[in-house]
């Protein structure tokens, strides 16, 4: 291993080390407030999750969706971007994935079925996070905040769309899907029987192949690692800034829209309100976590994925809530300890001259 | 419809939405994005519940909801200025951790997963129009009271030249750091008391109860373009969309949820420039430097 190597591995690895630390902590102080013993707690936390298949099961299936959203964040990441509209970007491609799904003859076969759904899909969320790209490039509007604005617009003309004409009485979903339906683990593995993963986690670990490819490998994921780290320097270099920034927003909107597929043709089988359910959020912190390398963002989905149904296995003994609280913990400490992080190992290798 | 009702209820919406704006707009006119402002307002809604609830008096339900706010301020002030996390991302996690920790306690105090006992509020006199609670004067006086403290005063306008130039105005001996502390410390207690206001005003504390106006408080803060007073105009028009649409319910003419649109789109439009483009302060942001 090359000592360059070593030193990017080294600031990429320590800041999620010293986030599961201080989490850990806070978790014990959560645990004992509760006067229960913090031993105990993660261990059923760990049983309820890695220990039997129908746990684990859920752990993939959660760690799906924030695969798609966590790459769809780190891409933006990449190219000096800020994409906090990935829920609705999710909403979005699950949305018209099951309009798609709706619509098809029931005699049209699965393997044409799901890759129009998932077409559906990722046009659903390219076109979501194309708005805030154009309304960048065109009028300089800082993607934060519109991603956020959007968020609210797209869940609200969704909720109306599905409220208003598609609704199943008494229910806030669509009907179910009449072809296209993903294939559960279940049937492959019986050992997963009950639990929601289904095969969209092949097409979440074929995403991340293709993004780490796209990325570190192709002319288009250079120019845009180029642009993420110097716009000026780039565009100088020849490279058309805003012509990366809006394909790179695209992108990820359609990355993070494919996402809704998980539920609606792996799951549930409908688009129902708020399926997103926070997914795009959480995101962010998959894509923090995972320092916005694919490798990582698998490994951080898998994390996140892991405290979330390990609330559920706790919940007996501490609230459920405590994940949440512990979530918002790493991300916070991840935040603060990166730059730290940096500075100190920096300070370390080089010795200082004036 | 009856313009009296009309304004007392645009009014008793746009209270919390002026204390959270308000808020925002000290923290950003540092140089702080503040995008916590939705998780500040359920903390503040979270302990001003806790202090009510104990002690029974509103007065002192105030004074936690504001020590709650300051405290997950003061958060958001360390990990962005003496940490340099990333603004958007500290304001991201404050916001869940707020709802995580607001419903972790609620579960521990009051054994409830979604809400709390009644507590005692202001006033509630129905001939008053909730004039008689000292938190509606509060909230009515924020903007124009910050508006006096960011222009005419030697603070505010540190505040401002932190937020434009940091680095000419510590070329003058202005500690930008500090001064940044205190204006987010401030912006977590003024966004803490439209969670107070939101939980006196309801007698009781429910799960996730901001319900996004922590955002439409961020809307109305770029819609207002960083000005106090503007950013309370923004938040009374948008509480008045919402009030033609709770008292146009029955005759459906225009769909709910394209009410809900209309502070977000108009940020958006706002922030291309179709009328006149929001510029945020110049140093917006950029403490990760």
């Amino acid at each position: 291993m090359s000592a360059r190597t070593r030193e990017q591995l080294e600031e990429a690895l320590f800041p999620p080390l010293v986030a599961l630390l201080v989490a850990l902590i806070c978790g014990d102080l959560l645990i004992m407030s509760y006067g229960q013993s913090p031993a105990t707690v993660y261990r059923l936390l760990l049983e309820g999750t890695w220990g039997n298949a129908y746990g684990f099961g859920q752990v993939l299936y959660k760690a799906t969706t924030l695969t798609f959203t966590g790459l769809a964040v780190s891409l933006g990441i990449r190219a000096g971007l800020f994409n906090v509209g990935a829920e609705s970007q999710l909403a979005a491609g699950g949305f018209l994935a099951a309009l798609v799904g709706l619509g098809l003859s029931p005699a049209v076969p699965g393997v044409v079925a799901v890759p129009l759904c998932l077409i559906a899909a990722a046009a659903g969320g390219g076109i979501v996070g194309a708005i805030p790209g154009w309304l960048k490039v065109r009028f300089g509007a800082h993607e934060v905040i519109v991603t956020i604005m959007l968020n609210f617009v797209v869940l609200a003309l969704l909720n109306w769309i599905v409220a208003a004409h598609l609704h199943v009485p008494e229910t806030l979903h669509t009907p179910e899907i009449r072809t296209g339906a993903m294939p559960r683990l279940e049937s492959v593995i019986s050992a997963f029987h009950g639990s929601a993963a289904n095969f969209t986690i092949l097409i979440a670990l074929l995403t991340a192949a293709f993004g780490w490819f796209y990325l570190f490998k192709s002319r288009r994921g250079f120019d845009l690692r180029a642009v993420g780290l110097q716009p000026d320097a780039a565009e100088y270099g020849g490279i058309s800034v805003g012509g990366v920034w809006l394909r790179a927003m695209t992108v990820s909107g359609m990355i993070a829209g494919i996402g809704g597929i998980n539920y609606v043709l792996g799951y549930k089988h409908y688009y129902e309100e708020g399926f997103a359910g926070g997914s795009g959020f959480l995101g962010i912190a998959v894509a923090l976590v995972g320092r916005n390398h694919p490798v990582g963002v698998v490994l951080a989905a898998l994390f996140f994925a892991t405290l979330s149904q390990g609330g559920l296995a706790i919940h007996a003994f501490v609230p459920k809530q405590m994940v949440e609280v512990l979530q918002g913990v790493v991300i916070l400490a991840v935040a603060m300890s990166v730059p730290e992080v940096r500075a100190v190992l920096r300070k370390g290798r080089k010795p200082v001259t004036a | 419809m009856n313009p009296i009702s009309f304004l007392t209820q645009t009014l008793r919406i746009a209270i919390p939405y002026l204390f959270a704006a308000s808020g925002g707009v000290v923290a950003e006119r540092s140089g702080i994005i503040s995008l916590e402002l939705e998780g500040l307002m359920l903390t503040g809604a979270f302990s001003a519940t806790l202090g009510a609830h104990y002690t029974g008096s509103p007065w002192i339900g105030v004074l936690a909801g504001v020590a709650g706010g300051l405290v997950f301020g003061l958060i958001h002030a360390i990990a962005t200025i003496r940490y340099r996390a990333d603004q958007v991302v500290v304001g991201i996690a404050i916001n869940l951790l707020a709802i995580g920790v607001t419903r972790f306690f609620l579960k521990l105090a009051f054994a409830s997963s979604s809400n709390s006992p009644r507590i005692n509020g202001f006033g509630g006199s129905a001939a008053a129009h909730g004039f008689d609670n000292p938190l509606v004067w509060m909230g009515l006086l924020s903007a124009p009271v910050l508006a006096f403290f960011l222009y005419r005063t030697p603070f505010g306008l540190r505040v401002r030249a932190v937020g434009e130039h940091p680095d000419a105005a510590a070329s003058v001996g202005v500690s930008v750091n500090k001064v940044r502390y205190i204006a987010v410390a401030v912006s977590g207690m003024l966004a803490a008391l439209g969670g107070v206001f939101l939980a006196l005003d309801q007698h009781q504390f429910t799960d996730q109860m901001t319900a996004g106006r922590g955002f439409i408080a961020v809307a109305a803060v770029i819609f207002g373009r960083w000005d106090p007073v503007k950013a309370g105009l923004a938040c009374l028009f948008f509480a008045a969309a919402e009030t033609l649409q709770i008292q146009l319910q029955g005759n459906q003419v225009i769909p709910s949820q394209f009410i809900e649109m209309i502070p977000y789109l108009l940020t958006i439009i706002a922030l291309a420039g179709v009328v006149g483009r929001a510029v945020p302060p110049a140093a917006l942001g950029k403490t990760g430097e």
